[in-house]
């Protein structure tokens, strides 16, 4: 168990880097779908079933899909990025660096974490995540379908070539 | 009942809160390092990824299922912001003809 922990760890965590260095955008979206898919092995790991299946479906299928998409559709395949300036990318890196260091100081003395009301062997499996779904959180449930709606019309709005682009 | 238990209990929390700050810093630097706007939109669903890997992960080990639905919203919220991403993406092509966020700058002080 520990053995897999460590093997999905050390497959997202070198993912996440080759997704900042690599040269190419379509590098970096093959590694960042090889990184999703070793956080869904971490979410079996943790008995989330339910949500490793939604993040295969929404991430790996759906969004990394639409990435996939927009760089083919404007032909972004080229490794002619400029560059930052140096000084700017050891700001980048360092300023990451302290983040990353200040964050583990905070949790430098451990973390013990309790059953809330004793152990239930169904959480993370689809009853139990359906069931608080649809009853404590129906309502955010169903306003996110709102926020669904909007985003689809802002982007139809957003991606509509304008007719005349003086009016624009 | 006791073997699921000691089986996510087998994996200290402390090492699931140390990947997830890991993965955040390598998207925060990211965010910092690249000037392609769809990098940096790759970016940012890793720094999404993060947090809700924690979330599951305290989730677990609380048993309480409610932050399994919160990573749900996340993964809406972020899906959401993909699509939208995406078009200013495609309509910043469309404009500037070039995704190179540093093109972006006629707001800059």
């Amino acid at each position: 168990m520990l053995t897999l922990f460590y093997l999905f760890a050390a497959i997202s965590v070198l993912s996440a880097l080759v997704v900042v260095a690599a040269r190419s955008p379509v590098n970096s979206v093959i590694a960042l779908i090889v990184c999703f898919l070793s956080i869904a092995g971490h979410y079996i790991l943790l008995n989330a079933q339910f949500l490793a299946v939604v993040h295969i479906i929404v991430y790996t299928g759906a969004i990394m899909v639409l990435f996939l998409f927009v760089i083919m559709l404007l032909n972004l395949n080229k490794a002619t990025e400029p560059q930052k300036s140096l000084a700017t990318r050891v700001a980048a890196v360092v300023t990451g660096g302290l983040v990353l260091l200040t964050l583990l100081a905070a949790v430098r003395h451990g973390i013990s974490v309790e059953p809330a009301n004793g152990f239930d062997i169904g959480t993370g499996l689809v009853r139990s995540v359906g069931r608080s779904l649809f009853n404590e959180f129906l309502l955010p449930f169903e306003v996110s379908s709102v926020l669904f709606l909007s985003a689809m019309v802002g982007a139809v709005m957003l991606g509509r070539r304008e007719k005349n682009p003086q009016a624009a | 009942m006791n073997e699921v238990l000691s089986a996510i209990r087998l994996v200290p929390l402390e090492h699931y809160v140390m990947l997830s700050f890991a993965l955040f810093s390598i998207g925060l630097t990211g965010v910092l390092f690249r000037r392609n706007t769809i990098i940096i939109l790759m970016c940012l669903e890793l720094m999404f990824n993060s947090v809700n890997l924690l979330l599951t992960a305290f989730s677990a080990h609380h048993s309480d299922p409610g932050g399994q639905v919160f990573v749900f919203f996340i993964m809406l919220v972020a899906a959401a912001e993909v699509t939208v991403g995406l078009a200013v993406l495609v309509m910043m092509k469309r404009n500037v003809d070039s995704v190179d966020i540093d093109q972006l700058n006629r707001l800059r002080w």
